[in-house]
């Protein structure tokens, strides 16, 4: 039996808040670099754009459809990576995707914590992946839509 | 012996759904810590016990190949099997069970008729099909189209998800070979005028296949007074077994086409020097066929029958009219879809709250409903949407439990709204 407090660690207030009033949800007009990444399961659909500057994050915004919990995952995202640079971004979206899969334990990953109420429900780690994946293919210059439901996670 | 228990005063039968319940084992069960309602029904029905013991029966007692022993259990096996296709035509009210061809499912059932009757088609010729289909009646059109250079045209639908019938006529014309529609849309519930559409098709002496994944446990079908040419339905959307399903097919055509698949059963003789096909319906029946699914697929019909047709659409209709003014109700709540004539299906959106997440606050609640985009993207896209909350119905489902479904959006929209 799945108790009330699993449903109330998925949608923790701090969750809640990001998505009821995402940061960052907007297009940047000329990014240098950008990467859309598509859910084909729930039709989640999340376009992510970075202003870098010598390697750093200077600004990262994005546009979505989809669920309270990919909204939420996306606006910490831009406010994470903002201000790092790329290698670090990258080691970032790593670490919050092992944490979201459940394959990892250590580390603070600050108020990205709350998005860990997934791992009780599989069907809806995706969700909270794929902002991640998508920073990943941006930063890595994929010129193509990154997806749920190919290559890994 | 379940089915028609009280009756009304008037000659009306009741569906006695509370002991049609109990022959449903898997209803009997807490999902996280409630009683299960189980409103998925479109996506796949669950099985009353009878099925699931004629399935165990047949296995315990009667397995063995079909058509290719002397020895007792294969004559069972075959017997089973042939007990399977005669329930499928009594079913569909077909002439003959020459005319009914085992698949794995609808799918299949079209993927058949697509590779078969794809075999003759030209470039410039065109497939029709509607802006409702399922994407097992798109993709298979799409795959002939590219093979054959064939065209797909597709009959819009309006704002209340109903077949643009005037768009029809229009489209259909002298270079159509093929009409291939829903009969009941998996995402909207629109019962398509299938006899309309059957009847000037074949005024322009073109076939028709008719998607009837959606209707099958819905109401009564006949196909000779529907007069389709093709007629496809799946074992699990009607209390029977998965991975196995029905293509009807009208004798004339089903002489005219090519075999589907190659192996054993769908042949009379092979040598190197060449192979002759069986008779029908066998030549399309390559292989060892799912003898358990005709099985089960036979014992879904009977307690169907025993149930009778015209009760439960009564029934899913009376559910469907409640269930759509008390949802629509709700604050924010948009119906999509909201064709005069409906079966079984209620799809909408709650403003501020995407259906996953509804989908997973009344899954807490131990309340079944699908939420995504029903495998009809097209649809979806018509509505403006990526996806949709939707609640569909079956004749062992009650009144409260739309209730519960109505509590648990209210638990979801104080949760999560804005």
């Amino acid at each position: 039996m799945m108790a009330e407090t699993d449903l109330g660690r998925l949608y923790q207030d701090i969750v809640l808040r990001h998505s009821r009033s995402p940061h960052n949800q907007h297009c940047l007009p000329a990014p240098d670099a950008r990467a859309e990444g598509h859910n084909p399961l729930c039709g989640d659909r999340i376009t992510l754009y970075l202003q870098l500057d010598d390697g750093t994050i200077r600004e990262a915004a994005f546009e979505a459809v989809g669920c309270a919990i990919a909204l939420a995952s996306a606006s910490m995202l831009t406010d994470a990576v903002t201000g790092s640079r790329r290698d670090q971004a990258l080691a970032l979206a790593a670490a919050v995707q092992a944490r979201l899969s459940g394959d990892d334990t250590g580390g603070d990953l600050g108020e990205i914590e709350a998005l860990s109420g997934v791992r009780a429900y599989p069907m809806r780690v995706r969700c909270a992946t794929l902002p991640w994946r998508t920073l990943e293919a941006a930063l890595r210059g994929a010129h193509r839509t990154v997806s749920t439901e190919t290559d890994g996670r | 012996m379940t089915g028609i228990g009280q009756h009304r005063t008037c000659q009306e039968p009741v569906l006695d759904v509370e002991r049609i319940r109990r022959d449903f084992p898997i209803l009997q069960q807490d999902i996280n810590g409630h009683p299960l309602v189980y409103l998925d029904n479109a996506a796949s029905y669950q099985r009353p016990r009878q099925v699931i013991e004629a399935i165990s029966h047949y296995y315990e007692r009667d397995h063995a190949n079909v058509h290719r022993g002397v020895h007792t259990l294969s004559h069972r096996a075959t017997e089973a099997q042939e007990r399977g296709r005669e329930a499928a035509r009594r079913l569909l009210n077909a002439r003959s069970t020459r005319e009914i061809i085992f698949t794995r499912g609808t799918t299949e059932a079209i993927n058949l008729v697509a590779a078969s009757l794809g075999q003759s088609l030209h470039p410039g010729d065109e497939i029709l099909i509607s802006h409702l289909e399922h994407h097992s009646n798109l993709v298979p059109w799409q795959l002939v189209c590219e093979r054959t250079g064939a065209r797909l045209v597709v009959v819009p639908i309006d704002e209340r998800g109903e077949l643009r019938l005037d768009e029809y006529h229009r489209l259909l014309g002298t270079r159509t070979r093929l009409v291939a529609m829903a009969h009941v849309s998996n995402a909207l519930g629109t019962v398509n005028p299938v006899e309309e559409i059957i009847a000037t098709a074949r005024a322009h002496r073109v076939p028709v296949l008719i998607d009837g994944a959606q209707a099958i446990a819905h109401q009564a079908v006949d196909v000779q007074a529907l007069a389709c040419d093709f007629y496809a339905f799946s074992g699990h959307k009607m209390c029977g077994p998965t991975g196995i399903g029905i293509l009807y097919g009208r004798e004339e055509w089903l002489e005219k086409l090519p075999p589907y698949q190659g192996g054993g059963d769908m042949i009379l003789s092979v040598s190197f020097s060449g192979t002759v096909y069986n008779d029908l319906p066998y030549r399309f029946e390559a292989g060892t066929p799912h003898v358990a699914g005709a099985v089960g697929l036979a014992a879904a019909i009977e307690y169907l029958e025993d149930l009778g047709l015209a009760g439960i659409e009564r029934h899913e209709t009376r559910l469907l009219a409640y269930a759509t003014e008390a949802i629509a109700a709700l604050p924010g709540v948009r119906i999509i879809g909201e064709a005069r004539r409906k079966a079984g299906v209620l799809s909408f959106t709650i403003e501020g709250i995407h259906p996953h997440d509804l989908g997973t606050v009344l899954d807490h609640q131990g309340v079944a409903i699908r939420t995504g985009h029903h495998c009809a993207m097209p649809v979806m896209e018509h509505f403006g949407l990526a996806g949709t909350a939707r609640a569909s119905f079956a004749f062992y489902n009650t009144v409260a439990e739309i209730d519960r479904l109505v509590a648990g959006i209210g638990t979801a929209m104080r949760m999560l709204g804005a």
